[in-house]
């Protein structure tokens, strides 16, 4: 649904990183883990297209001035260009238009299996909703958080506090292993687990070969430029497993994920 | 006072208001549905199709550029079979006509496309897009040159008997001249223009943005040049005209009608606010409404120029 919203906050998390919470309708609160949301920051044409995100929380808060319960939606996101930067500086009470919530979000997956989570960078942001909903069934469940420095290691306490056990890598070793997540993820990868990830296009494509050679489920949310987040544009697609020119097979990142069964997909 | 007339009727075609939905932005309809009653708008275009089913070009396929959108999707679509099976019966449930654009990669296959949808229930008319490159003749694109658009116009004219609206290139030295030519080959109505051929490059990267190196630009950016485009065919041509280019509110439409239009398309709009098509037709009729216009109709060339 289309829906204008108001900010609450908009905190630094660290340098470039914020996490933003707005209000959102009664019905958002039945977002799935892995769905996304589009935001139209300015009015103005530029930047022209909204932007879109993961949902990286969406509950409820009590204002002061009554007693009902209001519902809230959250974002985790990195300035990168003119349209995150115009988003950094929003305050509370400022006004922004979203759809929300769009696509298919995560499987939860079967009881009693250990959850595998792994993101890179700010693809941690749709895992932390998921680890949520995976703690609230009673699963046990696992973080595996990779980035260039410490600085792109996220809210691991707010995992750490739902009872997640986390795990660290950076490429420069300034927080957690000094090296690649995935070659963590590795050490611990088994039977009876199943692997939730989302980061950039080459970890995913390494964690989904991993989990294949494993034997482990693995679901992969994507991430891409899109125009329209509702299967219009045509801008999104990602090729699927048996894509050729001669029998084409693009999936739409927008409607048909942004959630992947990884053997879904054709990694390059 | 009561509410303006907003109707209007091209090609024989006839509409609640003068907004359509551009072509290969508003998927098949069903996409829009959540967003905005498809009964509340003039008439549909849907996503172009050709007689195959069409991958489309690699990604990246867009691009956000200041006030528009370079777009490379390649004219993935369906195929006419898939539309017709899969697509068509949902539209017809919807009391609002449906204009079907089309495409060939040959000539020969314009004709095909054409009559297989010569005579279907559920089709008002089609769009026949002739910015395409024609792959027998070496990529020369059919709509940048006067004698191969009126080729495809003729057989197409022969292969129908469906109003026939032809969609405009840009991409021309004289627009004017394009126009003529497909009225004289037996174009029933006009839509331009379609995009603007441009290119984005990533400086630090030192590549093209986009996997197809060139694409096509849209919104805001384009609606002075496609305003004076509408307005040099409208001096020209007889054949009504829709104008096409960064339509993003009613006041924009409307300049639209005054330069000669006799309908509009919302198309990039649609992406950033998928109720565009609706709002935008809501907008016109409180514009009249506001300033005592009884029908829309009577602002088509109405510019005192």
């Amino acid at each position: 649904m289309q829906f204008k919203s108001m900010v609450i906050s908009n905190v630094e998390l660290s340098p470039c990183y914020f996490r933003m919470r707005m209000t959102a309708p009664q019905d958002l609160g039945t977002s799935l883990p892995g769905q996304f949301l589009m935001l139209k920051v300015t009015e103005s044409i530029d930047p022209l297209l909204r932007r879109p995100f993961g949902l990286f929380d969406v509950g409820t808060f009590q204002a002061e001035y009554d007693e009902t319960p209001h519902t809230y939606v959250e974002i985790l996101y990195k300035v990168v260009g003119k349209g995150t930067r115009m988003l950094s500086a929003l305050h509370h009470g400022d006004g922004i238009d979203l759809l929300a919530p769009l696509g298919k979000g995560f499987r939860l997956g079967e009881k009693g299996e250990e959850k595998i989570l792994v993101g890179g960078g700010v693809g941690l942001a749709p895992l932390y909703y998921l680890a949520k909903a995976l703690v609230a069934q009673g699963e046990k469940v696992r973080l595996f958080a990779g980035g260039r420095n410490r600085d792109d290691i996220l809210c691991i306490t707010e995992f750490e506090r739902l009872g997640v056990e986390t795990y660290v890598a950076t490429d420069d070793g300034t927080l957690g292993e000094q090296g690649f997540v995935t070659e963590v993820l590795e050490k611990h990868l088994g039977a009876g687990q199943r692997i939730f990830a989302c980061g950039p296009m080459p970890m995913l494509g390494a964690v989904s070969r991993m989990a294949e050679a494993h034997g482990v489920p693995c679901q992969v949310s994507l991430e891409a430029y899109m125009a329209c987040g509702v299967g219009a544009c045509l801008g999104c697609v990602m090729p699927g497993a048996n894509h050729s020119d001669q029998t084409p097979d693009y999936r739409c990142v927008c409607k048909d994920g942004p959630v992947f069964d990884s053997f879904e997909l054709k990694w390059s | 006072m009561h509410k303006p007339d907003m109707s209007v009727e091209v090609a024989g075609i006839k509409m609640r208001n003068p907004v359509m939905t551009a072509s290969g932005t508003f998927g098949y309809g069903a996409e829009f549905a959540d967003y905005l009653d498809l009964e509340s708008i003039g008439a549909m275009i849907t996503k172009g199709l050709s007689l195959k089913p069409k991958a489309g070009n690699p990604t990246p396929r867009i691009v956000e550029t200041p006030g528009g959108m370079l777009n490379a999707i390649g004219l993935q679509n369906v195929g006419i079979d898939a539309f017709i099976a899969e697509k068509l019966p949902y539209l017809k449930n919807v009391q609002t006509p449906v204009v079907v654009n089309l495409y060939g990669n040959t000539l020969e296959e314009y004709g095909e496309v054409a009559s297989r949808l010569d005579g279907l229930p559920g089709v008002a008319g089609i769009e026949v897009n002739i910015s395409c490159p024609n792959v027998k003749q070496g990529g020369i694109v059919f709509g940048t040159d006067p004698k191969a658009a009126q080729e495809v116009v003729r057989l197409v004219r022969k292969s129908t008997t469906k109003p026939m609206i032809v969609k405009l290139s840009p991409n021309v030295t004289d627009v004017v001249s394009m126009a003529i030519a497909c009225a004289e080959a037996g174009a029933d109505a006009l839509s331009l223009i379609n995009t603007l051929t441009g290119m984005a490059i990533d400086l630090d990267r030192r590549r093209p943005i986009l996997a197809n190196v060139t694409g096509g630009l849209s919104g805001p950016a384009i609606k002075p040049v496609a305003l004076r485009m509408v307005w040099q065919v409208a001096k020209n041509v007889k054949l009504p005209i829709i104008g096409i280019g960064g339509i993003m509110n009613g006041r924009d439409a409307l300049e639209f009608m005054l330069a000669g239009a006799t309908a509009i398309q919302v198309g990039t709009a649609s992406f950033l606010d998928p109720g565009a098509a609706q709002r935008i037709a809501r907008e016109m009729e409180q514009y009249l409404t506001e300033n005592g216009i009884e029908s829309v109709s009577s602002l088509i060339g109405a510019l005192n120029a």
